[in-house]
């Protein structure tokens, strides 16, 4: 019922082109994150979106209504902010019943809202007090509380949980998916820069960067099938492993050559006449694992090892790059540091993109072995 | 935070000396008014006010009775009497009977005086002289005494001066001029405060620019165009030329700069987020600004309170120009000024109205002084 679309929406400060058309289709009951590098433009879409920023240009439609210069509070949204907001001189209590108040609701309305929303929250027992004496997490909980409490359309959450420690956050993070999964028919724009975040709580991801979306989809579909360079790289930690490389046969599957002329067969179509391209060949660190036999895809000196445990990152000097391989194995295997290490990758865990970026379309799930 | 800004012990020794003085010399002088203007005026005359505090001792002279008043007991003869007077609060510690020795004795104790005649003096200022042969002769004898006097003080000066001298009159006036002349910028600056902080609309940067640039407008300057201004729209509107209302709007046109400049500052400094979740709440700009800006400023509000009331009570200047001199408009500072001219020698008059006069600030400022502290650091430190 509340579908949200954005149609080439543009925002800009004067002549600094913050958001340059962006397009977006969100269905009703979607939960959305947004996802990006710091100043890449997602929190003043979100603040669009609530209307706290006007946009220059473009439409936004909420509920198939355009509210393009509908004031925030009647676009059936409620917001969540990074460093809550909540009002300090008010209790719990108030902060929750603000909203409502203002609209001039009934007495018993707002109380019996209140305490269906507190209770939801466990937040019951708080409701007489002020907000600075409340925790982190308690504070953050109201907050969400006191957009509960509208009942709106679209949840837009602002990195609610940038201002949380770790443990914290994890908690929040559930809850918040807990709440998600309470409102159904509730659609949640979620704006973060914390890839986890993005990955555990989208239905859908929308990677933006410079103020254009990169690529819109599923949080498995931009792991296994980034669209481009940047998204390759910023979806997965550690980033994924970008090396040059050259096509050396074109069809249906590409054979490419990367470094140390080391020959691969990529299951990936690649249109005729692209022999020769040069073009760039992607790994994610935890796609690849120790050569056993003589099959192998890079071969190097280990540099330097991370070891976390369940795992260790180790850096693998291949010679010919600047930037060292990094591969994800796991914390029992036996890695020495100066050290030659051969690994090999699944031919379906391999990517590669031309020159501009893009990747070339990955056409069907038949396997191959690295040649 | 509150730490001294030198970490030395150097340092924090000269703050605290400082500190010590700038008290020292804020105190004193204050003390000294209040002490004075409870003593009676002569005792003002005589000595300093910081003598009135303690126990003061002095010596004396005076006479016995003479012959005439002895009577004849149990075979002496006996001299009684007071060398006090009835009321006297002095307490008589030693006396003695030559110039040259005036304490010889402790009170209570007898003297002998030669040839069987004794003399004992009591704290009371009470004696018995005696003989064992009728006293003879006209001639009283002289004795001297040391005498301590305990602190005394009077709230009589008060009475004088609010009731017949016209403090208590000006006080009222002083009052009139001043509590409206403190709401009334208040009420106008924070609203323009929070337009020029959060409101979006054209010529705002030029308006506070104007705001910063009146500031700097010496009021010896505007003050007669002001009053000739003022004249002519009183006499448009048949208003009378010196009224109360001229002066608070006087005093409303030069204290708003500075509580625009002082509001703003702390005005922009409260979080964005909590003004715009407060519109996604549906709140228009007014309800913000009193439901949620006026709260959180109440700390700037009180310190704008306390410079801008203090300013005008103390004020002389303007009130000169834009009140008459009758006792029905005459204020505090200027009846101050009058008395200084016409009862300049009477010192009890002065102090009493002076403390009268100083008495609402030191009110004003102990009961808020948090707020002046904290309303100084408005707008340079976060959070003070």
């Amino acid at each position: 019922m509340a579908d949200l679309t954005l149609r080439n929406v543009k925002k800009a400060y004067g002549n600094l082109n913050i958001l340059h058309g962006i397009d977006l289709d969100i269905k009703s009951g979607e939960f959305i994150v947004f996802v990006g590098p710091s100043g890449c433009g997602k929190s003043t879409l979100l603040r669009t979106i609530a209307g706290l920023e006007d946009i220059t240009g473009g439409t936004l439609q909420i509920a198939g209504e355009t509210v393009n210069d509908v004031p925030p509070s009647k676009r059936g949204i409620a917001m969540v902010f990074q460093s809550y907001a909540l009002y300090p001189h008010m209790t719990v209590y108030d902060n929750m019943a603000f909203g409502m108040k203002i609209a001039r609701e009934s007495k018993a309305e707002i109380d019996r809202r209140v305490r269906q929303a507190a209770e939801i929250l466990q937040l019951t027992k708080y409701l007489e007090r002020l907000p600075k004496a409340l925790s982190g997490g308690q504070r953050q909980r109201v907050a969400i509380g006191r957009a509960i409490v509208r009942n709106p359309k679209v949840f837009l959450f602002d990195e609610p949980l940038s201002n949380l420690d770790a443990a914290l956050r994890v908690a929040t993070r559930i809850e918040i998916a807990k709440l998600k999964e309470s409102m159904p028919n509730t659609t949640m724009v979620y704006v973060t820069h914390d890839q986890v975040e993005a990955m555990t709580l989208a239905d859908r991801i929308v990677v933006l960067k410079d103020g254009r979306v990169e690529q819109v989809g599923t949080p498995m579909e931009l792991y296994r099938n980034p669209g481009n360079l940047f998204v390759a790289q910023f979806i997965g930690s550690p980033a994924m492993n970008i090396l040059p490389a050259k096509i050396e046969q074109a069809g249906p599957r590409t054979t490419v050559s990367h470094v140390g002329d080391r020959k691969v067969e990529v299951p990936i179509a690649s249109p005729a006449g692209t022999a020769g391209a040069k073009i760039s060949f992607g790994v994610r660190p935890e796609d690849l694992y120790i050569a056993n036999g003589g099959d192998f895809l890079f071969e190097g000196v280990v540099d330097y090892v991370e070891q976390l445990g369940e795992v260790q990152l180790v850096y693998l000097e291949l010679g010919h790059t600047s930037q060292p391989l990094v591969a994800k194995l796991p914390g029992n295997a036996v890695v020495k540091r100066g050290t030659v290490l051969r690994l090999a990758a699944d031919a379906d865990n391999l990517h590669i993109f031309d020159e501009s970026g893009s990747s070339f379309a990955r056409n069907s799930a038949d396997a191959a072995v690295a040649a | 935070m509150a730490r001294a800004p030198g970490k030395s012990f150097l340092g924090r020794f000269g703050v605290h000396i400082a500190v010590a003085a700038f008290v020292i010399l804020w105190t004193i002088p204050t003390l000294g008014i209040l002490v004075s203007s409870l003593r009676y005026k002569d005792q003002i005359v005589a000595s300093g006010w910081w003598t009135a505090l303690t126990t003061a001792s002095h010596t004396d002279a005076g006479r016995l009775g003479g012959a005439a008043d002895q009577v004849e007991k149990d075979g002496k003869f006996l001299i009684m009497g007071n060398l006090f007077g009835a009321g006297d609060s002095r307490t008589l510690t030693a006396f003695g009977i030559k110039a040259q020795a005036p304490a010889e004795f402790p009170a209570g104790s007898v003297a002998d005086l030669g040839d069987g005649v004794t003399l004992q003096v009591n704290n009371d200022g009470s004696y018995v002289m005696s003989s064992p042969v009728a006293f003879e002769g006209d001639r009283a004898r002289r004795v001297y005494y040391a005498a301590s006097i305990p602190p005394n003080f009077t709230a009589e000066n008060y009475k004088t001066v609010l009731l017949s001298e016209g403090i208590g009159r000006s006080f009222i006036n002083s009052l009139t001029v001043t509590v409206p002349a403190t709401i009334i910028p208040i009420l106008i600056a924070a609203f323009a405060a929070y337009a020029l902080a959060w409101m979006r609309f054209p010529g705002r940067a030029l308006l506070i620019a104007t705001v910063i640039g009146l500031l700097v407008v010496p009021l010896q300057m505007s003050l007669i165009p002001l009053l000739k201004m003022y004249n002519g729209v009183g006499a448009f509107f048949g208003v009378p030329a010196k009224t109360y209302l001229g002066i608070w709007l006087a005093h409303t046109g030069f204290g708003l700069p500075f509580a625009i400049y002082l509001l703003r500052s702390y005005i922009a400094g409260l979080p964005r987020e909590i003004m715009e979740s407060a519109r996604i709440d549906g709140a228009s700009d007014f309800e913000i600004f009193v439901k949620i800006v006026l709260p959180l400023s109440f700390p700037v509000l009180a310190s704008f309170a306390i410079f801008q009331f203090l300013w005008v009570w103390n004020d002389l200047l303007v009130a000169m120009v834009f009140l008459r001199t009758d006792a029905d408009q005459m204020v505090l500072t200027a009846r101050l000024n009058n008395l200084l001219g016409s009862r300049g020698g009477n010192w009890e008059i002065l102090t009493t109205s002076a403390f009268v006069t100083i008495l609402v600030p030191l009110a004003v400022f102990f009961s808020l002084q948090r707020y002046f502290v904290r309303g100084l650091l408005a707008g340079s430190v976060k959070g003070g």
